[in-house]
């Protein structure tokens, strides 16, 4: 079974808050709430740098770990997605991801935040039919076949979806090709290209 | 071409050798422009991966991604997100999270599984505090009916909150295969509504409680004394004890310190309406459990000491009364105080039906 990730190729990313509107408009998200975000670093300076953030389905995922209603599950696929008929909207998910991916549609008093929102890698979610799964969810795309419309919208081709695998190599080659001799990921002219996971430990 | 332009001489020479000089000058500048339309045509071509690497934006490096990962977040940070507060990368959620999966989860379930059997073994090895003398018949106001609606109003809720709670941290591992995602789902969601609600109330009557409660738990002497001797545990006698004793003091400052501050983190988690931060609300939650943890782990001695734990303790914050023999054995010197206002059970008996109000007004005489 694949891996589903999302890469976002930062050198790539032009900040045109495509896959945001793509996001919004697959899924018909509720207003306020964007399950995709770009964050730019340092803008206006030199090193300004764009990327485009949901939630990444994480292999160990904290959201999954923290959940006092265990409301999460990982499809064959890897992805993590939700059951919002269980979610109470504690908020727990929310302090544990490392990438801001869960949203609430209200932040009253008394923890009111309502059902927790996030990015579906536009997989759908649990419900009774189509039409339901749809309203509450968004579009599932992957039971058509398709991969998520963000990546597939993105015009530079900075944000990747697909098995970890397949994306893996297509970022690989950007970076043989860029002449990173790392992989952009460190200063270390010893790590090698092939190995994205460098480890540090072993000093190349 | 400034540099071609300062190279020619002020005057043009119109000898031979200067023709030539004028052609090699032309066939410069010519070479200079196919060279430089040989640049724009690489600049055309970008789609040429081999050809990014010269063209491309500065590759993002490893002090980019250290910014990420510290969370910094700067002036001239940018989120497409509507009144976004979030870094890029929150790497306390992390911290969050093993503290409080792998330390207080764990932990706090110990302390409360410890403490119940801790209490369970005292009573089976050594049992029931009784009374040493027969009971005098002859009763000692104790409680108010306004300081016993507040205690078991406050003990109610405390236990609502500490259910609630418990099962909020634990629940899924027991009732979520248990029951069903049907009922579980109802559970769990009933669970956390009635703490969000429940929670503010508590928090305001435990503050009455312990003003109520302040002039009689101030720490005196006879307090070191009586821990010295654990409460009567070790040795013969009872260790002196005014109105309250060592251990009620202790139960006292505890909710003082303590239950104040899970009560005030309550809060912080309770009204994310404040835009409080998750790193506020990552803290607020850890002190809130391990404060709520401890609590109800030594919530559990005092409902042991308070029910079965001690004869004729129950009766004075169900009654208001105590028996004399009670008063004399656990607050000596409170009893002496107070022995001369002790009434029968008769008296006492008139004393309800004839005005069922009046324990209200009548003062507590401490």
């Amino acid at each position: 079974m694949a891996q589903m990730k999302f890469m976002c190729d930062a050198e790539r990313c032009i900040e045109c808050n495509g896959c945001v509107t793509a996001c919004k408009n697959a899924n018909d998200v509720e207003w306020g709430i964007q399950r995709r975000r770009v964050v730019t670093l340092n803008d206006g300076e030199a090193s300004e740098m764009s990327i485009s953030v949901a939630c990444m389905h994480c292999d160990d995922a904290p959201c999954m770990a923290v959940c006092p209603t265990d409301c999460f599950y990982k499809t064959d696929d890897g992805i993590v997605l939700h059951d919002k008929d269980l979610c109470i909207g504690c908020g727990y998910c929310l302090y544990a991801c490392p990438f801001g991916a869960p949203q609430f549609p209200k932040q009253n008093a008394f923890g009111e935040r309502g059902k927790m929102d996030k990015c579906t890698f536009c997989a759908g979610g649990p419900a009774e039919s189509k039409e339901e799964e749809y309203q509450k969810y968004g579009s599932n795309r992957i039971a058509e076949g398709k991969l998520p419309l963000c990546a597939e919208m993105c015009s530079t081709k900075a944000l990747l979806a697909g098995d970890a695998q397949d994306v893996a190599d297509i970022f690989r080659q950007r970076v043989v090709h860029r002449g990173h001799p790392d992989g952009a990921w460190s200063n270390n002219p010893q790590a090698s290209t092939d190995n994205l996971a460098y480890d540090a430990a072993r000093k190349g | 071409m400034n540099l071609l332009t300062a190279q020619l001489p002020g005057r043009a020479p119109r000898s031979g050798k200067g023709l030539t000089l004028g052609i090699w000058r032309c066939m410069l500048v010519a070479f200079v422009l196919v060279l430089s339309l040989g640049f724009t045509q690489v600049a055309v071509a970008q789609a040429d991966p081999d050809r990014e690497m010269s063209s491309a934006a500065p590759g993002i490096t490893a002090e980019q991604w250290r910014q990420v990962r510290s969370g910094e977040t700067g002036p001239n940070f940018r989120d497409s997100r509507h009144e976004s507060t979030y870094n890029l990368i929150n790497a306390s959620g992390e911290t969050w999270r093993i503290l409080r999966n792998r330390w207080v989860s764990p932990f706090g379930l110990i302390a409360i599984i410890g403490m119940a059997a801790v209490i369970t073994l005292f009573y089976v090895i050594v049992g029931r505090k009784q009374l040493d003398e027969p009971r005098t018949g002859r009763k000692l106001f104790r409680w108010s009916l306004f300081m016993r609606s507040l205690h078991w109003t406050v003990a109610t809720l405390f236990i609502t909150l500490a259910l609630t709670g418990l099962n909020l941290l634990y629940g899924k591992f027991v009732f979520r295969s248990l029951f069903g995602d049907a009922f579980w789902g109802w559970m769990i969601s009933a669970s956390k509504v009635l703490h969000n609600y429940l929670g503010p109330i508590f928090g305001i009557l435990l503050i009455v409680l312990l003003i109520s409660l302040l002039k009689d738990n101030i720490p005196k002497k006879q307090d070191w004394v009586w821990f010295k001797k654990a409460g009567g545990l070790t040795g013969k006698h009872h260790p002196d004890a005014g109105f309250a004793n060592g251990g009620e003091k202790a139960w006292y400052w505890l909710l003082a310190t303590v239950g104040l501050v899970v009560v005030a983190s309550g809060f912080v988690l309770d009204f994310p309406n404040f835009n409080q931060s998750r790193d506020t609300m990552q803290w607020a939650n850890i002190i809130h459990a391990v404060g709520a943890l401890g609590l109800t782990a030594v919530a559990l001695g005092h409902i042991y000491i308070g029910t079965v734990g001690t004869e004729g303790s129950l009766e004075a914050m169900t009654t208001g009364y105590v028996d004399e023999t009670w008063a004399k054995e656990h607050h000596n010197l409170w009893y002496e105080e107070v022995k001369d206002q002790a009434i029968t059970e008769e008296e006492l008996a008139a004393r309800k039906s004839g005005d069922s109000s009046g324990d209200i007004s009548a003062s507590r005489p401490s």
